[in-house]
């Protein structure tokens, strides 16, 4: 394929992405746009990045060869980047530390924003602490009371965690709350949006702070095992582990990457979160991509196992690869991510957030497929330390 | 010409401004949305603003987020509310209605079918809040092609730039957000307004019409004295919230003929 080059300048990947929002929203969109430009383009603020990378969240994250669990497989061998070792126990804090760094260029000392299981609540939380702003966490009502250890986690931070009664009070609706928490608050508030949706510049940007995944997996993968991977397997909610991953991985040839929804109870049952599988082309959350919806055009309930992949949309830039063909997509039901996850825990010694597991499912459905020489490269992307009542409960145990 | 610029034309020879209400329809029900669209014409209405129902109002402050839910509980649909404009118009074919909704409703019939169906059902105008000027270049070609006004909103926010932009591509008249912030948010400056009204006017020979945080007949008058059009939304809203079926219609009317009193009084 010739050089991938997006977004375009207006935030466009092919026909998705781009700015639907209110005229409002503009002026806030412009002046984070241009504080962006500015700091790419400044050393001291990637210096500054790599430094906090480093000594805040504890990378370069390592690559592990799960041989144990690949010889039971007895296929490809799986290789796993581990991001559930970071600082807060996910991918998520590498964007969380990009957006508060420029949050504090652009002199606002207020960050807000939404969460669904709470990782990127807690994320958002940790780094707020960290550099003295003042932090306000939107979460939909329902996932306030499932989550309530992520909760307390958050204000023991010092965060302020606002529970959100709109429409279906999941993760969306906190979307929908933090968007209008930001427009009222312009002046004195940044938006650290948890994943790559959002109006441009978000996706782009969220990714460009995920991509040191990808990065250091393009320098390690040939130290651990010779060479580059076959595939590439990443877990899609909004999809910002996966684009931090795949993204370097875009102009290598001959390495397929494989994003893996959430199917919850099966796809065909209608209870899933399978925008890219499942989903039409649609506006949500200020840009276009692939959305579960009605056929009036209204977003629907999602459901899986996984409150992270618990999302009717998809970053635009998954909806393009997919369009595209050069990332496949893949649903992976709530039982499938399950086994994964246990057989993680008994074979490895790994306990992997359930948002992984179901990365994790499909690489070992794919996995005895394939000659034992053939390398499947997994993102794991957090640890499932958060997923103990949810997991325990469906083994029928009560704490 | 379009029902928006004659009923512009009408008043501006009368030397009167346009008051412009906003209800959801199918809040609380479909059944009220017909008789409460007469009752806001009967109060002084010059143009209808119908809110088109959507799951994710990212723009809109608590009380719309309500309205939509009521009426999306209910069932309304896009489908629904054309042929509520249908029915309207078969007792009302002087008074305009702007369609004001969200992208994804329109874009699920599709564009170009949407834009049929509702210049066949007789609406005069389409506002898409989450369509800015750079997404909505097919959109605009559509609903003109359709002999429709795209009506699109500006902001305190928005540059000269992004005015002529809107400037380029809106017809009927251009809706000015008063604040920065979602409906029905709190305080509104009068004089911040006023000054922001003239490089608007610069760039536009369109009628200006303003909104958020418009409550009551004397700042209607207030904002009368400086703009085109008066828009009232969140407020209208609360009082259907806060009535039963048999008694919304009157209160609404109260209401709004109030705040066409303040609109005719237009002080400086
Ligand atoms: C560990 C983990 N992985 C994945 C996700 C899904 O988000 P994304 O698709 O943006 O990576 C989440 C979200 O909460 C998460 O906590």
């Amino acid at each position: 394929m010739n050089q991938y080059n997006f977004p375009d300048a207006k935030g466009h990947f092919g026909p998705y992405g781009g700015v639907f929002v209110a005229e409002t929203l503009f002026g806030a969109l412009d002046e984070l746009k241009a504080a962006y430009a500015a700091a790419q383009v400044d050393p001291a603020f990637r210096a500054e990045y790599e430094y906090e990378l480093k000594h805040f969240v504890g990378r370069p994250s390592p690559i592990y060869h799960a041989k144990r669990w690949s010889d039971l497989l007895g296929g490809a061998q799986i290789y796993l980047k581990r991001e559930d070792l970071n600082h807060t126990g996910a991918h998520k804090v590498n964007n969380c530390i990009g957006q508060a760094m420029l949050a504090k260029r652009m002199g606002k000392p207020r960050v807000i924003a939404e969460t669904g299981a709470g990782q990127h609540g807690v994320a958002t939380a940790t780094v707020a602490a960290r550099y003295g702003m003042e932090c306000v966490v939107y979460m939909g009502s329902e996932d306030v009371k499932r989550q309530a250890a992520n909760v307390y986690r958050m204000k023991l931070l010092g965060a302020t965690v606002v529970p959100v009664e709109s429409g279906s009070k999941t993760l969306k609706d906190a979307l929908n709350e933090a968007m209008r928490d930001w427009v009222t608050n312009i002046h004195n508030t940044f938006y650290i949006i948890g994943t790559v949706a959002g109006p441009h510049p978000y996706p782009m940007l969220v990714r460009d702070f995920q991509k040191i995944i990808g990065e250091e997996c393009l320098t390690q993968m040939p130290e651990m095992a010779g060479r580059q991977p076959d595939a590439v397997i990443a877990a899609v909610g909004g999809g910002s582990n996966a684009m931090g991953i795949f993204y370097p991985y875009i102009n290598v040839e001959g390495v397929r990457l494989i994003g893996v929804e959430a199917a919850g109870d099966g796809v065909e049952s209608g209870r899933h979160a399978a925008s890219l599988t499942a989903g039409v082309p649609g506006v949500l959350h200020g840009n276009r991509t692939y959305l579960l919806q009605d056929e009036d055009g209204q977003i629907i309930e999602t459901h899986s196992i996984s409150a992270g992949l618990d999302y009717p949309g998809v970053g635009p830039e998954h909806a393009w690869l997919k369009d595209l063909g050069r990332a496949e997509y893949v649903p992976i039901n709530d039982a499938e991510a399950l086994e994964a996850f246990h057989n993680l825990c008994r074979l490895e010694g790994i306990i992997p957030a359930l948002e992984s597991s179901h990365a994790l499912a499909y690489a070992a459905k794919l996995a005895p497929t394939l000659p034992k020489d053939k390398i499947l490269l997994v993102n794991l992307s957090g640890r499932g330390d958060k997923d103990m009542h949810t997991v325990a409960e469906k083994s029928g145990i009560v704490f | 010409m379009s029902r928006i610029k004659s009923a512009f034309d009408r008043l501006n020879g009368e030397g009167r401004k346009a008051l412009i209400p906003f209800i959801t329809a199918g809040d609380p029900d479909a059944a009220l949305t017909l008789p409460l669209m007469h009752t806001l014409v009967e109060a002084g209405a010059d143009v209808i603003e119908l809110g088109v129902p959507f799951s994710d109002p990212m723009a809109d402050g608590p009380t719309i987020q309500r309205a939509s839910e009521r009426a999306l509980a209910k069932g309304m649909t896009l489908r629904k509310v054309l042929q509520l404009v249908v029915d309207f118009r078969k007792t009302d074919v002087k008074t305009p209605v702007v369609l004001m909704g969200y992208a994804n409703p329109i874009e699920a019939m599709g564009l170009e079918k949407f834009a049929a169906a509702a210049a066949q059902a007789g609406v005069d105008g389409v506002l898409v809040v989450d369509y800015p000027p750079e997404e909505a270049v097919a959109f605009g070609a559509a609903i003109k092609a359709q002999g429709m006004d795209p009506i699109f909103l500006l902001a305190p926010t928005s540059t000269a730039a992004r005015i002529e932009q809107v400037a380029g591509i809106a017809s009927g008249y251009v809706y000015y957000v008063s604040l920065a912030g979602v409906t029905g948010s709190g305080a509104l400056n009068v004089q911040a307004v006023a000054e922001r009204l003239p490089l608007i006017r610069e760039k536009t020979g369109l009628p200006v019409g303003v909104g958020f945080g418009i409550r009551d007949a004397s700042t209607a008058a207030r904002i009368a004295g400086i703009a085109d059009a008066v828009v009232v939304g969140s407020r209208i809203i609360e009082e259907i919230e806060k009535s039963t079926t048999e008694t919304a219609c009157a209160n609404v009317k109260a209401l709004v003929a109030d705040i066409r009193r303040g609109v005719d009084e237009v002080k400086q």
